[in-house]
C-alpha cells in the first residue's frame, strides 16, 4: 500500500497564470488507483459525517480500487448530482478530509496525508460524464402532469431540478440572468470549473426534460401566486445570495472600486477579458488590491493577475485580510494557487479608507495594521487594531469581497414569505418548506452564504420533501 | 423602437426599466420603459445613440431579435394626486418622463412638462408630451427650436409663479443636478431617475451604487428614483464616467470596421 498521497497534476505556474483555462489537471486512471490504494477503508469511517450530504466515500473508494468506476459513480450520484463540480469546488480540507483518519484532532484543517477524496471524486464524476452515465429516471406514473416551478439556476435550484424531473415531474427554471448556472458561472472562474463541465451538467437536465426559462425574474415578472395559477403545483426558491456587502469605508465608491461579485460578473458572465471582442469592458490596475480571505477573494486575486497578464501590466495583486492565513475561509488549494500565480498577501490589515484623483479613480488605500485578539462567535481570534498603525499602499483598482446580503428581489413583493433579519427565507430544517404552503428553498436564500454542496444538499431535501407534498396532494 | 416582449409589457409600470444585449458578445444595457402594450405584448424603448451598444441598437431591423431583454427592474414610480407637477426631460430623457407624464396625469394631476434638446433634430415626443400634459414647455439650447435655453430657466420661472407640489426630473447628469439646484430653495420634492451603470440590474453587481443623503443606495433595486436633494452628484458623474475611454476605443474600431 502506498503511504504518501499522490501529488495532483497541475498546469505550470507561470503558463497558467495567462489564461483562464483550468488550473488542475486531475488524476490519471493509474494515478486515482495509487491514491485509492491509501484508503484504510475504516470500520467505522469518519469521513462519510464530514460529508454535508453524506456520500459514502469508503464505498465508493473501495469500488474505484476495483476499477469499478461505474458503480463508484453511481454510488456518489445517490447523495451528490454534480461529482465532476463537487470534486473541483468543495472544500474538502473542512469536510471529508478534516474527518479523515490521516487528519489528527488538533489540526485547523485537513493534513497533506489525508486521503484527496475531492480529487477522487472529481475522477469518477469526469469519468461518469464521459461515459453519459446517467442515473435511470424512475418516471413514476402517478406524477405524470405535475408541473413543479425552480426558480433560480445556481447549484440549489440545478439540483432540485434534476431530483424532481428524475421522478417524471415536469419542472420549469426560471434563471434571471441570459445564463443558467448562477454563481457556478457568474462567480467560480472557467480556471476552476471549466465551462464545458457546467454546459454539460446543464445539457443533462434538459436531457431529462427540464425547461429553462432564462430572463425571467420571479417577483418581478412573475409572482408566487401566478405560478401557482399558470398550474405549478409546488415551487423550489434557490435565489440565491444577492447584495454585495461593502467595507462602509471613506472612499469606497470612488471608481475602480468594485464589488467581487462585479468584478467577475463583468469576466466570468460578460467576457471582459475578451474586450473588445466582448464588448462588456473592465478597468485594469497596475497596483490592484482585494479585500477579503474568502473563496470569492481567492478568484478575485486570480481573475486580476490574469487581466494584468493579458494587458501586458507587470502582475501586482495583492489580498489583505484583517486576521492571518490559517484564518482564512477560502480553500487551502486556492490559497496555494493564488500564491503559486504571483498573488501577494497582506495579513492583519484593516482597509480605513481609499483615496482617489481629481477624476474621482482610486489612487491608494489607508490602513490600520490588526493583531489578533480573543477569539469570537465564530471561533476565530478577532482582529484587534494596533493604535497609531496606519500605513498607506498604492492601489488604483479595489475589489471588495467581504460577503453578501440576502437577494431581496421576490421576498420583498411576497409579505406572505416569511424571512429572518437578514432577509434570508425561513424553512421547516426538515423539509425545506417555507412559510408558504407548496413553497420551499434552499441554497444560500437559507441561512446566508454556504457551499456548493451544501445548497446542493438543501436542495435534495427539499426535493424529496416536496415529492412527499405532492404525493399526499 | 417596439419590442415584442408580452411577459414585461404585462407588468410593466412607468418608472421601471429592462436591461437587454442586443448580441450574445454585446453588454447589459438598461433602458427606461417608454411605454408598454399589455394587450399586444409590446414595450417601446427609446435610446440615443451614444456608445456601441445603442448603435447596436440602432441597427437591429424589424423583426429581428434582441440577445436578452430582461424587466422589469426598479421600483415603479409611485403614481398618485400630489396635485401640481412639473415634468422636466432632457435629451433622451424626454423619452422617460413620458409614462410618468401619462400615468400622473391619469392620476388627476396638473402635470407641466418642460422638455429641452441641444438642438431642433434631437427634440423627441413633443406631441406625445404634449397630449400627455396639461401644459408642454419646448426649450433648445441654440434657439433652433422652442424657446432658447436650457430646461432649468423655464422650471425657475414656472416655480417663482406658483406653488408647486412635485418636480420629476429625467435628463443628462448636469441638467438633474442643475435642476436639484433650482429646486432647493423652493423645498419642493424633486424626483429624479438616475442613469448609473449597470451589469445585472438585480441587485448582484453593485456596479450602479450611488450616494444618496449619506447611504450608499442601488440605482437597480433601490431606486432607479432618488430625492434630488440627496443625491451626490458629483459622484455619479465620476462613476458614469469608468469606461469612457473604453467606450471611446471600441466605438473607433467598430468604426474602423
Amino acid at each position: 500500500m502506498r503511504k504518501e498521497p499522490i501529488k495532483i497534476k497541475e498546469r505550470d505556474r507561470l503558463s497558467r497564470a495567462r489564461d483562464f483555462e483550468e488550473v488542475v489537471l486531475g488524476f490519471s486512471e493509474q494515478e486515482a488507483l495509487e491514491e485509492a490504494s491509501r484508503c484504510l477503508q475504516c470500520k467505522d469511517p469518519k469521513c462519510i459525517a464530514g460529508c454535508p450530504v453524506g456520500i459514502d466515500i469508503k464505498a465508493f473508494i473501495g469500488q474505484l480500487t476495483k476499477k469499478d468506476y461505474d458503480g463508484a459513480y453511481a454510488t456518489i450520484r445517490q447523495k451528490s448530482n454534480f461529482p465532476s463540480i463537487c470534486g473541483r469546488v468543495c472544500p474538502a480540507e473542512y469536510q471529508c478530509r478534516k474527518a479523515c483518519v490521516f487528519t489528527k484532532k488538533s489540526e485547523p484543517f485537513a493534513s497533506d496525508q489525508a486521503i484527496n477524496i475531492h480529487f477522487l471524486e472529481r475522477f469518477i464524476g469526469d469519468h461518469g460524464a464521459k461515459k453519459g452515465l446517467h442515473v435511470k429516471t424512475s418516471g413514476d406514473a402517478k406524477h405524470k402532469g405535475l408541473k413543479v416551478a425552480v426558480v433560480g439556476s445556481g447549484p440549489a435550484g440545478l439540483c432540485c431540478a434534476g431530483e424532481l424531473a428524475r421522478q417524471g415531474i415536469k419542472v420549469v427554471i426560471f434563471e434571471g440572468l441570459h445564463k443558467t448556472g448562477g454563481v457556478l458561472r457568474y462567480g467560480i472562474p472557467p480556471f476552476r470549473l471549466p465551462r464545458k463541465i457546467l454546459d454539460s451538467e446543464i445539457d443533462s437536465l434538459k436531457e431529462l426534460g427540464v425547461e429553462i426559462r432564462l430572463n425571467t425574474i420571479i417577483g418581478k415578472v412573475k409572482t408566487i401566486d401566478e405560478l401557482f395559477g399558470e398550474g405549478f403545483s409546488a415551487i423550489f426558491l434557490g435565489l440565491g445570495a444577492g447584495i454585495p456587502s461593502f467595507l462602509g469605508i471613506p472612499g469606497e465608491n470612488l471608481c475602480n472600486v468594485y464589488s467581487a461579485n462585479e468584478f467577475l460578473t463583468r469576466v466570468n458572465l460578460m467576457n471582459a477579458h475578451l474586450f473588445p471582442v466582448s464588448h462588456t469592458p473592465i478597468n485594469i490596475g497596475k497596483h490592484i488590491v482585494v479585500i477579503g480571505g474568502g473563496n470569492t477573494a481567492m478568484d478575485a486575486a486570480r481573475v486580476a493577475i490574469r487581466l494584468q497578464h493579458l494587458a501586458g501590466v507587470p502582475p501586482d495583486t495583492t489580498i489583505c485580510y484583517r486576521r492571518t492565513e490559517v484564518e482564512m475561509p477560502a480553500r487551502r488549494l486556492e490559497i496555494e494557487h493564488a500564491k503559486e500565480e504571483g498573488v501577494k498577501f497582506d495579513f492583519l490589515v484593516k482597509p480605513e479608507e481609499f483615496a482617489g484623483d481629481e477624476k474621482g479613480f482610486v489612487r491608494t488605500m489607508r490602513s490600520s495594521r490588526c493583531e489578533l485578539g480573543e477569539p469570537d462567535s465564530s471561533g476565530r481570534r478577532r482582529p484587534v487594531v494596533i493604535p497609531n498603525s496606519n500605513f498607506e499602499v498604492d492601489c488604483d483598482l479595489a475589489v471588495v469581497a467581504v460577503g453578501l446580503g440576502a437577494n431581496k428581489i421576490l421576498t420583498s413583493v411576497t409579505p406572505q414569505l416569511k424571512t429572518d433579519k437578514y432577509g434570508d427565507v425561513v424553512v421547516e430544517p426538515e423539509t425545506m418548506e417555507t412559510s408558504i404552503k407548496g413553497v420551499f428553498a434552499g441554497g444560500d436564500i437559507v441561512g446566508g452564504e454556504g457551499t456548493v454542496i451544501e445548497a446542493m444538499g438543501m436542495a435534495k431535501k427539499a426535493a424529496s420533501a416536496i415529492l412527499d407534498y405532492l404525493d399526499r396532494k | 423602437m417596439t419590442i415584442q416582449t408580452p411577459d414585461i409589457a404585462a407588468k410593466a409600470k412607468a418608472g421601471q426599466f429592462v436591461v437587454l444585449m442586443v448580441k450574445e458578445e454585446g453588454e447589459r444595457v438598461p433602458l427606461t420603459i417608454v411605454k408598454a402594450d399589455p394587450d399586444k405584448g409590446t414595450i417601446v424603448l427609446i435610446a440615443q445613440e451614444a456608445g456601441l451598444t445603442t448603435k447596436l441598437l440602432a441597427s437591429v431591423h424589424a423583426g429581428d431579435s434582441l440577445h436578452s431583454i430582461v424587466g422589469p427592474l426598479g421600483h415603479p414610480t409611485e403614481i398618485k394626486k400630489y396635485g401640481k407637477v412639473i415634468l422636466v426631460g432632457g435629451g433622451v430623457g424626454i423619452a422617460e418622463i413620458y409614462p410618468v407624464a401619462r400615468a400622473l396625469k391619469n392620476a388627476g394631476n396638473h402635470v407641466t412638462s418642460i422638455i429641452g434638446s441641444r438642438t431642433k433634430e434631437l427634440l423627441i415626443l413633443e406631441r406625445e408630451l404634449k397630449e400627455a400634459s396639461s401644459e408642454c414647455i419646448v426649450m433648445s439650447d441654440d434657439g433652433s427650436y422652442g424657446r432658447k435655453g436650457f430646461v432649468t430657466e423655464a422650471l425657475k420661472e414656472l416655480l417663482e409663479k406658483s406653488k408647486v407640489d412635485l418636480v420629476y426630473a429625467v435628463g443628462p447628469i448636469p441638467m438633474m443636478r442643475a435642476v436639484s439646484t433650482v429646486t432647493k430653495p423652493f423645498g419642493v420634492a424633486t424626483l429624479v431617475s438616475l442613469n448609473a451603470i449597470m451589469v445585472d440590474g438585480t441587485g448582484m453587481c453593485g456596479c450602479c451604487r450611488v450616494t444618496v443623503a449619506g447611504k450608499v443606495k442601488f440605482s437597480c433595486v433601490d431606486g432607479p428614483e432618488f430625492d434630488a436633494a440627496q443625491v451626490d452628484w458629483q459622484e455619479l458623474l465620476n462613476r458614469n464616467s469608468i469606461y469612457t475611454e473604453k467606450e471611446k476605443h471600441i466605438c473607433r474600431l467598430k468604426d474602423k470596421a
